[in-house]
């Protein structure tokens, strides 16, 4: 770890600014993730603004009906939350099948969803990784990329996302709100945030810099029914808990995303069309999985993902049937 | 010399258990202190005030390629680094003693750090840098800039196994016609396994802190063997070994992965006695796995020939696996099949492959854990094509005497362990029909496997002290690593001097003490506990002849041999009197008994093991091919019990372990860069405690008279042995499918699946 400047900001308006107008800042909330990686000398930043006590943690009602999540709430506190449980029950789900229950009293929303890959070769500064290091350079695309991405991968990098919670967040059709460094507050769909690698996978979102995540919207929940309402998420994991996924799958009706596939949570679009247009959820996943490509040891997640995802949309229609 | 007869024919206090505290669930002595974060690790202890000055940080530096040289080495922006006190490279680092030809587990040797420019694995140490700070130094460490001259690493197992030679000195030893026999049998097996590297990943990091005063060097460091660190340590700095005090008085965690030790305690002792200030130094996580040492991987054929009715005619385990480019460690995965089934025919060896990756040793019950994984499974393989239940083709070749050597055991009851294990886990609910229980999108399977690990004996003293309060102090150059060490010779000291527990102290982890070899091999607690009991008879014979020569004890002039010890009171008949009082009058200053034991002449003619059975419950997820535990249950026997609770602590550690080692644990290596990818415990998988469910172990009443004076035997490696078989053993009975490449994950349980067309 290389020595570093840090300070508290009092507001949002404040943090923007100061990140603005300092060279290699960056934000800290929980750093549950960026503490690691400045320890193993990933990450070097300069200056550190604290956002982790500013008044952006609350859990508010909007009024069409929908949940605004602060971006300072944790993990442990989203998850929590009663009207999470009762009307966004994926999300609740999706956040306790991820990290430990230490990590996710620390670990917030908008930490969670700038999380970084937990691709072995980006954490390793001996190999070569284009996402750590521009042009050195993917170690996994011929190494052991068992845990790769299957979908929208690039030559340059094939890591994935690791959040689970964004993948619920994706499929609820989730908006984020920004405070951009010129003051300017935005909002945009969640599956806009993350960028496919391309060729600058060192870039993995649309946010430009010190722009500051301040909150999730939630729209108001599907109503419980078999086309509607059911909500599953399912992660596939090498152990019970404490385990990045190996894929997970999660279903709002008719809608479906994937975890750990891609560089960003995985809307399955075409599954979704299909499903639309009446095909089985067999056919559906197929439809969306022609699109998979894999690197070797990582072609199991499209076996996995065509086995299991017919399952979960089977779930989540009986879950909204019975709800 | 001892022989095995003295052993059995004398009655000592252990024995005899009158007040009870022998085989009871005593709480860990150290237990407080550890749960409440006050026993200090090595990084952590209090400095004395004669050690001179604050401490200062080390922080290695470590190589990043697998093989060949460093070319250069720039320190200068490192050493210009705030509080930067010094760094070392193999260009100025300090002369050391020179490395061995060979490293052997008993002969203490120097250990060099930082000694050339060769580098011969990833992750070897290179560098090290001390700073007044842990950040400054982790911040310069960063700054030392190597460049090196790689040669492409030998890192790929699978491709060089054939490469494999026989290790050094050994031979494969062949009963019979194995071949023919083979050839010749009906019904026959022949399958190949794969075991993974794997890493102890110990809770606590390797670590010391180290200081001089004057010519006398103090260090508190990790270790399970203290007189042979001591030692190595002395010949490393190229000092007498009475200048070296190495204490390690709490471990958190060994697995045999500190039966050595590592550039830490060298470095800090250098760095210390060249900056007249204490050093600390430790390893990271990250380092712990690449520069320490790890389980090799092995490939192993089992090939078994039986007759129809089930009897084994044939048996061989071979084994080819790997260790670092200058070592000569083997797991010997095939050994305990010497022991374990009756086969008249019979084969067993190993080869050895050399390669760039980094040095292998001791992991876990070396040779057992990964052994059992292949043969244990092969039995489950036959028993299927036989139609016999997996436990019965076991007992149905139960051997009389030691298949290999003919020699009688000393005692052996895996088939009690087998039977009582059956009835308590419901054994008899397992129907061979693969995938007849389910549950919601699990299905169940049963399996089990037996668990063999053989018995050791070393060398080892020990002293007892009383003092005028009648406490017991049993000091001892031994250690815990988390085992229960502390506990149990606080126990065998209670009851041989027949104090309450609570007024024995037990002092270990300190080379000033009496020797003994340490913690590993499940040697510990026989060895330490044994040499422990001669000091304690020693002592009550020193007290009995003070109490019959002093005229103002009530025992005076009684005779000796007849004095009971109990309840901190010391009698002959009717005449008593309480200990601490004779001590007080006669030894204010304390009462110092010595002790030792020797492994007897003869006991090598018997075949000594312990023994186990394993049965567990998975639940198999035949959509996705994840496998949970659910329920586990060894039943083991392995000598008189000491301690109850710390036994079957240790017992079903060891069965997680097993856990790990069939469904999660390895690390991957990459070939091309002779690195291991997984270098944290986020990316090494432990089982944790979601992946347990119901887990219990039984422990059988047993003696082994010819084990040692108290017919005790050791329990840390047993439990982990077999484990893992009987998970895989209940995967197939779930699901119908076989992986013999561990660790069993999700991904190559899906391809079995779907080869199978499931």
């Amino acid at each position: 770890m290389r020595p570093f400047t840090y300070e508290r900001a009092t507001s949002a308006e404040a943090a923007v600014k100061a990140a603005a107008e300092t060279p290699n800042a960056k934000f800290i909330a929980g750093g549950t993730n960026l503490l690691d990686l400045m320890k193993l000398e990933i990450e070097h930043p300069a200056h550190l603004i604290d956002v982790g006590r500013l008044p952006l943690a609350g859990i508010e009602d909007t009024p069409d009906g929908g949940l605004r999540i602060g971006s300072m709430a944790t993990n442990s506190h989203v998850a929590a939350d009663a009207r999470v449980r009762a009307r966004y029950p994926v999300l609740t789900h999706a956040i306790v099948a991820g990290g430990s229950g230490q990590l996710r009293n620390k670990a917030t929303t908008g930490g969670n969803l700038l999380q970084r890959t937990r691709c072995a070769y980006f954490y390793d500064t001996t190999k070569p990784c284009n996402k750590r290091a521009p042009g050195s350079g993917c170690g996994a695309l011929e190494g052991l990329n068992r845990n790769s991405a299957i979908f929208g991968a690039s030559h340059a990098c094939i890591a994935t996302h690791p959040s689970d919670m964004a993948v619920a967040l994706a499929v609820l059709d989730a908006t984020v709100e920004t405070l951009s460094p010129s003051g300017q507050a935005r909002s945009f769909a969640v599956t806009d945030l993350h960028r496919l690698p391309g060729e600058t996978p060192d870039v993995e979102t649309h946010l430009i810099p010190g722009e500051l995540i301040t909150a999730i919207v939630l729209p108001p929940a599907p109503a419980p029914s078999e086309e509607g309402g059911g909500q599953v998420y399912r992660k596939v994991r090498d152990r019970a808990s404490y385990a990045a996924g190996l894929v997970s799958v999660a279903v709002v009706g008719g809608k479906v995303a994937f975890g750990a596939v891609a560089h960003k949570p995985w809307r399955a679009a075409q599954a979704e069309a299909a499903l639309a247009s009446g095909a089985s959820p067999a056919e559906a996943i197929a439809a969306e999985l022609a699109q998979a490509s894999n690197n070797g040891r990582n072609g199991f997640k499209i076996s996995l993902i065509s086995r299991l995802a017919p399952v979960v949309i089977k779930e989540a229609r009986k879950a909204g049937r019975s709800a | 010399m001892s022989s095995v007869a003295d052993w059995e024919a004398a009655s000592n206090p252990v024995k005899e258990n009158r007040a009870g505290n022998i085989g009871k669930a005593v709480d860990r002595y150290e237990g407080p202190l550890k749960v409440t974060g006050t026993a200090p690790y090595a990084f952590e202890v209090e400095l004395p005030p004669s050690a001179s000055g604050p401490p200062l940080y080390g922080v290695m530096v470590s190589a990043a390629i697998a093989s060949g040289r460093i070319a250069a080495i720039e320190t200068a922006q490192a050493e210009a680094s705030p509080g930067v006190r010094l760094v070392w490279t193999h260009l100025n680092v300090p002369e050391q003693g020179p490395r061995p030809e060979r490293y052997d587990f008993f002969t203490p040797s120097p250990r060099p750090a930082l000694q050339s420019d060769r580098v011969y694995f990833f992750g070897q140490q290179v560098a090290v840098v001390v700073a007044d700070t842990f950040e400054n130094a982790n911040a310069a460490a960063a700054m030392v800039k190597v460049t090196y001259e790689a040669d492409a690493p030998m890192a790929d197992f699978h491709a060089v196994r054939d490469q494999g030679v026989q290790p050094p000195g050994e031979q494969d030893t062949e009963i019979g016609d194995f071949a023919a026999a083979f050839a010749a049998a009906p019904v026959t097996i022949d399958d190949v396994w794969r075991t993974p590297l794997q890493n102890h990943c110990q809770m606590e990091p390797c670590a010391t802190t180290a200081w001089w005063d004057g010519d006398k060097l103090t260090v508190n460091t990790s270790v399970q063997m203290v007189r042979f660190a001591q030692n190595s340590l002395a010949e490393t700095l190229m000092i007498p070994s009475k200048s070296v005090r190495l204490l390690t008085r709490y471990i958190g965690g060994g697995f045999g992965g500190k039966g050595s030790f590592y550039e830490d305690l060298v470095l800090a002792s250098l760095a210390a006695r060249e900056l007249g200030q204490p050093v600390k130094v430790a390893f990271s996580r990250q380092q712990m796995m690449h520069g320490t040492v790890h389980r090799p991987a092995t490939e192993q054929r089992v090939r078994l020939g039986a007759t129809p009715d089930g009897k084994l005619t044939a048996m061989s385990i071979m084994t080819v696996t790997h260790c670092d480019s200058r070592g000569n460690f083997t797991e010997h995965a095939s050994n305990f099949a010497r022991s374990l089934y009756a086969a008249p025919n019979r084969l067993t060896g190993h080869r050895l492959v050399r390669m760039d990756l980094p040095v292998a040793s001791a992991m876990r019950a070396p040779g057992e854990a990964s052994g059992t994984l292949s043969l244990e499974v092969a039995m489950d393989e036959l028993a299927e094509k036989l139609g016999i239940d997996p436990m019965e083709l076991r007992i149905l070749n139960e051997p009389e005497t030691d298949p290999e050597t003919g020699k009688p055991f000393s005692i052996r009851q895996l088939v009690r362990c087998m039977r009582e294990g059956a009835q308590i886990f419901g054994w008899d609910r397992r129907t061979p029909k693969i995938g007849a229980v389910k549950n919601g999108r699990w299905t169940i399977g049963l399996g089990m496997a037996a668990a063999i690990r053989g018995n050791m004996l070393l060398p080892a003293k020990c002293s007892f002290t009383v003092d005028a309060e009648g406490v017991i102090t049993v000091k001892q150059g031994m250690t815990d690593i988390g085992t229960g060490t502390y506990t149990v010779l606080a126990q065998i000291a209670a009851e041989t001097l027949g104090v309450p527990l609570g007024d024995v102290r037990v002092e270990i982890g300190d080379s000033e003490l009496p020797p003994a070899p340490g913690s590993g091999g499940q040697f510990g607690a026989a060895t330490a506990g044994s040499a422990a009991l001669d000091a304690g008879m020693n002592l009550r014979k020193a007290i009995a002849e003070i109490a019959v020569a002093d005229p103002a004890s009530p025992l005076y002039g009684g005779p000796s041999q007849d004095i009971t010890f109990q309840d901190g009171v010391i009698a002959i008949a009717n005449r008593s009197e309480r200990l601490a009082d004779l001590i007080r009058r006669n030894r204010p200053e304390g009462l110092v008994a010595e002790g030792e034991i020797r492994p007897a002449a003869d006991a090598r003619n018997w075949s000594q093991h312990t023994y186990g059975a394993h049965f567990v419950e998975v639940a198999v997820d035949t959509v996705t091919g994840e496998v949970r535990t659910r329920r586990m249950l060894g039943v083991f026997a392995a000598g008189r019990i000491l301690n109850w609770k710390t036994a079957r602590s240790q017992l079903t550690g060891g069965m997680i372990w097993g856990v790990g080692s069939a469904l999660t644990e390895g690390n991957a290596v990459d070939p091309r860069h002779g690195s291991l990818i997984n270098q944290d415990l986020a990316g090494y998988l432990v089982p944790v405690q979601a992946d347990i469910g119901e887990l219990d172990a039984i422990m059988l009443d047993e003696v082994d008279d010819k084990a040692n004076p108290m017919g005790i035997k050791g329990v840390g490696e047993l439990g982990i042995s077999g484990a893992g078989a009987a998970v895989a053993n209940a995967i197939y009975n779930a699901c119908g499918v076989r992986v013999r490449d561990y660790p069993i994950t999700p991904d190559k349980l899906l391809a079995a699946l779907e080869a199978k067309g499931l």
